[in-house]
């Protein structure tokens, strides 16, 4: 089942990844990150991701460490 | 053929040297009066196919001569004093890289694009750098053209046994000169540099070769390290020829080819009765400053002699320690102070001297 | 069925210290990802300049030497000279490839060096905070063109994959952009035939990438992307320039 795991270590909260899922399956999360702007999370109740990797391919930080199919 | 004697010019014996020594890469620019090493090893390297290229500055020339070094490969730049200006960025990166740079600098006439006549006006720029930071060149002056091959083959092992950027400084004089030489098996050991060369991440970690340092607790701490490895220097590779100083009430101190002219001085003054003796460094980094103060406890003047506007001479005041008299001989630029010259000067400065006794 | 990892080149536990937003993240994994898939790492050196692009050395596990500002070229060359059997690359901001660096980095391709040359234009100088640079765009505002670059001072911005492309010893020269997935592959093709065309032995192959930074421009990583797409791609069109693979 095609999913992504996020390192939120790494997010650097630049929301690119938002705008590139075409499913809209990423979205701010409530945890903060030391600045106190939002991480974000994938959220995915209906098993829509289709394992495309757009949202590694843009993330400039590796934040999504992995994309399964 | 090696252990033949041979009519060489000193650019040239320079540059022989430099193969024998396994100098495998040659990155330079032409200025006079060195360009014919430049000439020389555009063929010699091509028939052993090794490394060579015309650089579009001296600029390049040296940070070329950093790349190939950084992966444990011999190489060298020559060049002369305006251009070698050009490098001293790249030469403080170099000592902070700790890498075996080898630079030959063939002095001439400055300040600025000055003439190709010889001086020996780059001493402070060699010794005190003019790069920034806090750095130390090895620094190596022959005086005869053996000496610019015997120190040739050195400045290579210094530069990969200590990883510290040297630097043969000669001059015009020298550089055109020819004299009967051997050049000889180059008598120096290859040294390891496996523990830190950039040869590809096989089998290891990633190494890093940088001077950046953001870390302040880091960098003082290379910088501790740094001079550590400078007293090492100092410590096991001061050279110097003294003679005739057992007995002696002067000392005539020079550098490079200067030393010939005060060799000579030195036995025309002992015909006349004086008791006159001479040191010349060989190494100007480390400087033999112990010797001279340890000399100083018996020698009552020193008179250093060279082609600038007394350089080397502050070196000799620091060692010296105010223990004796300081003197100076110099001509900013251009005819090297004849032994006649030097004579007539040195005995007015010492009966100046022994007048105010 | 895993689609997507984080490259082996890359050190464990890489964390970028860009900007947020900032497009060397992505150049810096797509260097990675074809040294991995070109089992290129175990032969790698690579010269990286000074400027943002320096940090490329903390994340990338290779051998890396720093080159004085500028001069990556140069000593990229002296390290392909020496050991010419190894992968050469350098990485370097648009300051340091075409400001400082352009007489290195002009002579490297004229010479045809057997190396690869990656220039992340921003159109400024970063790491200084945003100061005006060969590549800044006239009418472009930066701290030292407050009212906007402008001829009469200032002169003009340099075209760097262009300029790379008039020098003989030039095998390929192209523009890329990372500023949406198609550019972003586009440009992981175009890293691609720049590595291959050293291995080729054909001379130097050479990436210019059009890069944002955020925090300079004064404007979100969205922002920035759309600046790429819009204001910069105008004046530095994407394409090759150069390949002289596909000669005649």
């Amino acid at each position: 089942m095609a999913h992504i795991i996020i390192d939120e270590n790494k997010c650097k909260s630049c929301y690119i990844c938002i705008g590139t899922c075409p499913k809209g399956l990423i979205k701010k999360s409530n945890t903060t990150n030391k600045l106190g702007e939002n991480l974000v999370e994938f959220v995915d109740k209906n098993k829509e991701c289709i394992g495309c990797a757009m949202c590694a391919v843009r993330c400039p930080d590796m934040a999504i460490v992995e994309v399964h199919k | 053929m090696e252990n033949e004697k041979v009519l060489v010019k000193g650019n040239y014996a320079i540059a022989q040297a430099a193969l024998n020594a396994g100098c495998e890469c040659y990155f330079g620019y032409p200025i006079t009066p060195q360009t014919e090493i430049g000439e020389y090893l555009s063929g010699e390297m091509y028939k052993r196919n090794l490394a060579y290229v015309c650089a579009e500055s001296e600029l390049a020339a040296i940070n070329m001569v950093i790349g190939a070094v950084s992966t444990g490969i011999k190489a060298m730049t020559t060049s002369s004093s305006c251009a070698v200006a050009l490098m001293q960025e790249s030469l403080s990166y170099a000592c902070a890289d700790q890498i075996p740079v080898v630079l030959v600098n063939v002095m001439r006439a400055g300040p600025g694009l000055g003439y190709i006549y010889p001086a020996q006006g780059d001493y402070n720029q060699s010794i005190y750098g003019g790069g920034n930071g806090d750095y130390k060149l090895t620094v190596l002056a022959p005086s005869t053209v053996q000496e610019c091959i015997d120190l040739t083959y050195r400045a290579f092992y210094l530069a990969q046994k200590y990883r510290n950027p040297t630097v043969l400084l000669a001059d015009g004089l020298l550089g055109q000169m020819m004299e009967p030489a051997v050049f000889g098996p180059n008598p120096y050991p290859e040294v390891d540099n496996s523990e830190w060369a950039l040869t590809g991440a096989k089998g290891r970690d990633a190494r890093l070769i940088k001077s950046l340092g953001p870390n302040e607790d880091e960098q003082i701490k290379l910088i501790y390290n740094l001079f550590e490895k400078y007293k090492q220097i100092e410590d096991n590779e001061t050279d110097w020829e003294e003679i005739n100083t057992e007995d002696a009430d002067v000392v005539l101190v020079a550098f490079g080819s200067m030393t010939r002219n005060i060799k000579a001085t030195m036995n025309v003054l002992r015909e006349q009765g004086l008791k006159v003796g001479i040191l010349r460094p060989i190494t100007l980094y480390p400087f033999p400053n112990k010797r001279l103060n340890e000399l100083a406890d018996k020698v009552k003047d020193f008179i250093v002699v060279e082609m600038n506007m007394g350089q080397m001479v502050n070196s000799v005041k620091l060692a010296v320690n105010g223990k004796a008299r300081i003197n100076l001989i110099n001509r900013p630029v251009g005819q090297w102070l004849s032994v006649e010259e030097i004579t007539t000067e040195a005995k007015k400065i010492l009966e100046a001297s022994y007048a105010s006794v | 069925m895993q689609v997507f990892k984080i490259p082996e080149s890359m050190k464990k536990d890489a964390k970028f210290t860009y900007c947020p937003g900032c497009d060397h993240g992505i150049a810096n994994r797509l260097v990675a990802e074809l040294i991995d898939e070109m089992d290129l790492k175990e032969k790698t050196i690579c010269a990286t300049s000074i400027g943002c692009s320096v940090f490329l050395y903390d994340f990338l596990n290779v051998d890396c030497i720093e080159a004085p500002h500028g001069r990556a070229m140069a000593v990229a060359t002296g390290a392909k000279r020496a050991r010419p059997d190894h992968f050469v690359f350098t990485y370097q901001g648009d300051g340091d490839f075409a400001s400082i660096g352009i007489a290195e980095s002009t002579h490297a391709a004229l010479r045809g060096e057997n190396i690869t040359g990656i220039c992340i234009n921003n159109t400024t100088y970063g790491m200084t905070g945003g100061q005006m640079g060969p590549t800044t765009i006239l009418g472009q505002k930066t701290t030292t063109s407050p009212m906007g670059r402008f001829v009469g001072t200032y002169g003009y911005p340099i075209h760097i994959a262009e300029h790379m492309a008039l020098c003989d010893g030039t095998a390929y020269s192209t523009r890329v952009a990372l500023d949406t997935v198609a550019h972003i592959k586009q440009a992981k093709q175009a890293l691609k035939k720049a590595f291959q065309v050293q291995l080729d032995g054909l001379g130097v192959g050479f990436v210019e990438i059009l890069a944002t930074c955020p925090t300079n421009w004064k404007m979100t990583p969205d922002e920035s992307h759309e600046r790429v797409r819009t204001e910069m791609m105008e004046i530095y069109p994407l394409g090759v320039y150069k390949d002289i693979t596909k000669a005649e």
